[in-house]
């Protein structure tokens, strides 16, 4: 075992893209349940968004339309939850694995025969002056654009919900949707769009796997992905700001275990694959604490 | 426009329609889907639900019809009384691996003694092996408020890997030539799980699923316990008047799903599968959901969602050895069926009218 082989500097670069898949569905997610909707479907949004990005990027040879094509792909899907939960009226948490189980199928049967073909690549953007920082520079400003785009996305979630009418309206839907409807909000519609906001952004972080991250397409890859990104929702008491906070410490566990067994440290690589989910659930009992928006997975039927 | 009335009671008609017509119509959809993949719809329909009932091969395929089905069963009547009761275990496959790994581990410390009482302790072993894993997220919910399905969720994870580790370390065969895996139980008289009647694929997993099966149709129907899990599912705060203690249902629910699921990974290790494998887990904690859901969360449901399930199973292989079909298309057909059941399920909570659009 050689502890020194692992550079301080590299290992907190890394942390960065490790995080940039469970941030991007974790701050869609986050808009999901602040208006009130739980759904449990972001591994299977994910992974038909990293199959999805995967079959546009290798077919136009770009990609940014991979991305986009995630997006799609991720928001249709959870168009698919978004009518059956709102419209249909079924249990979220049910509908939710029910999404997760058909886009894992779904998904597989897409990319059989992408297998083993690499995604085009995605340079990384080196930023003028700011990259030529000497430590901070390579482990900030000297990673591909989709890690900028993530936390500007969670930026602009952050004025959104608290800077915006339409983000007060979204959070009071999500507090209390009998109120909101009698003050003539429509609930339907903006659980509509926020199901869609969290699907789109799912398809995303799960294209940043398959595009960026490995970058290839294999079956069942966001392997837990999905639901570390619930909870780090639940970590992040349905704040934008700590949802970084939670992401990157996922990223930091991730990384660090991946650069152990490279390492060769006397533990089995097996043992240290674990880490990530047991430090999410240490995570979970750590910050049960928050306080969920008040008519999270409950179903709104107006009464008349 | 459409307007959804309330029922004051869940329709009946519609509770046991409603399967049906998931079912109807995930076959519709499926066949468009193959379609789309160029196959002739009606004939990969007919494969599947029907060849391996009555095809001339039928012989060769119902016995695998008990194979298949007893572990569906046997974890879906566990999930079931927590569905009912609003606790949410979704990591029955990471319950399934470490019961399987229990058994499997006490087997094999015995090996090669033969005495009789081996594998009624693999039993026994398999069952606390997937009652321990379950704990974990039940005492983490009751002590701390952690969520159940999440925690759930993440140790299938860490089971997975922890099965990976010991099918190469600890429960390697140490005669296997350096292959990873364990030895195989079924060659093991004392610890096999033998078709009990030859040509039937009946083994003590299909007795055990029975019996699963009828002793939950007991409890939720004539003992307290279960009238106690249906209130806390349909009115908690009722259920806390009733002296319903709900750390206590948490705990019994999950345990008693973790439990059913470790005995199923058990009766499955020693038995159709014969070893510890790195994938000797095929979903069958996850498909489980599905056919709680879709037998109501009823016993006898259960049962014949457990049959349907593992019909699409193994038709899915004949479609695929026979027709080509990938094997995707069946875990897809399955996320089908449960998308539609819940679909359809507003017919038995509401009532459909159609009304001119009101003006606001």
């Amino acid at each position: 075992m050689d502890l020194s082989a692992i550079n301080p500097i590299l290992l907190l670069a890394s942390l960065m893209v490790a995080a940039t898949p469970i941030l991007l569905a974790a701050i869609g997610e986050l808009v999901v349940e602040r208006a009130g909707v739980l759904n449990l479907g972001v591994e299977g949004m994910m992974i038909t968004g990293a199959v999805c990005g995967f079959i546009v990027a290798t077919a136009t040879g770009s990609p940014w339309l991979g991305f986009l094509g995630a997006a799609l792909g991720g928001a249709l899907l959870s168009l698919l939850f978004g009518v059956l939960t709102q419209f249909l009226l079924s249990n979220q948490v049910a509908t939710g694995l029910a999404l997760t189980l058909f886009g894992l199928g779904l998904s597989a049967l897409m990319g059989q025969s992408y297998l083993g073909i690499r995604a085009p690549a995605f340079p990384d953007i080196h930023v003028p002056l700011l990259g030529d920082i000497p430590v901070i520079g390579p482990i900030v400003f000297q990673h591909d654009p989709m890690v900028y785009v993530g936390l500007g996305i969670v930026a602009g979630v952050w004025w959104f919900l608290n800077r915006t009418r339409a983000g007060l309206v979204l959070r009071a839907v999500g507090e209390n949707h009998d109120a909101a409807h009698a003050l003539g909000y429509h609930v339907r519609r903006t659980r509509m769009l926020a199901i869609m906001f969290g699907g789109a952004c799912a398809g995303l972080g799960g294209a940043y796997l398959s595009l960026v991250r490995v970058p290839q397409w294999t079956e069942g890859m966001t392997a837990g992905a999905g639901w570390i990104a619930l909870a780090i929702v639940v970590f992040a008491s349905w704040k934008p700001g700590r949802l970084v906070l939670g992401a990157y410490l996922f990223g930091g566990v991730t990384v660090l275990q991946l650069n152990l067994q490279a390492a060769g440290v006397a533990v089995p690589v097996e043992y240290l694959s674990m880490s990530p989910y047991l430090a999410t659930i240490a995570v979970l009992v750590i910050m049960s604490a928050g306080r969920a928006p008040g008519s999270l997975g409950r179903i709104f039927h107006a009464a008349r | 426009m459409i307007v959804l009335d309330k029922r004051p009671q869940p329709s009946r008609l519609w509770s046991y329609a409603a399967p049906v017509l998931a079912v109807v119509l995930t076959m519709l959809v499926g066949g468009v889907l193959f379609a789309a993949l160029g196959k002739n719809p009606v004939e990969v329909i007919r494969t599947i639900f029907l060849d391996p009932l009555f095809s001339e091969f039928a012989w060769f395929y119902r016995p695998q019809l008990l194979i298949k089905g007893a572990p569906l069963v046997l974890i879906a009547v566990g999930l079931s009384f927590g569905f009912r009761a609003g606790i949410w275990n979704i990591g029955a496959e990471g319950q399934y691996i470490i019961g399987a790994l229990c058994g499997a581990a006490v087997g094999l410390a015995l090996y090669p003694a033969e005495t009789r009482w081996i594998f009624p302790l693999m039993i026994v072993a398999g069952a606390f092996g997937g009652w321990i894993w379950a704990m974990i997220p039940g005492v983490l919910k009751v002590k701390f408020g952690t969520n159940e399905i999440l925690v759930s969720l993440m140790l299938v994870y860490v089971a997975e890997s922890l099965l990976a580790a010991m099918a190469l370390g600890p429960l390697k065969n140490p005669e296997g030539m350096g292959f990873p895996g364990s030895r195989n139980l079924a060659q093991y008289p004392s610890a096999a799980n033998l078709e009990l009647i030859a040509g039937t694929g009946l083994h003590w997993g299909v007795v055990a699923a029975l019996i699963a099966v009828i002793f939950a149709y007991v409890v939720l129907a004539r003992h307290i316990f279960g009238f106690q899990v249906r209130l806390a599912g349909q009115a908690p705060r009722a259920a806390r008047f009733a002296g319903v203690n709900p750390a206590r249902m948490i705990l019994i629910c999950m345990g008693l799903s973790g439990a059913l699921a470790g005995m199923a990974g058990l009766f499955e290790v020693a038995g159709p599968a014969g070893q510890v494998t790195i994938d000797f887990n095929v979903g069958y904690g996850f498909t489980a959901i599905i056919v709680a859901f879709l037998g109501r969360l009823h016993p006898v449901g259960i049962l014949l969602a457990g049959g349907l399930m593992a019909l699409t199973y193994i038709g899915g292989g004949i479609a695929q050895s026979n027709l080509g079909l990938p094997a995707a298309a069946i875990s897809l057909l399955q996320g089908m069926l449960l998308f539609f059941l819940l679909a359809v399920d507003v017919l038995t909570h509401y009532r459909v009218r159609f009304a001119a659009r009101q003006v606001a």
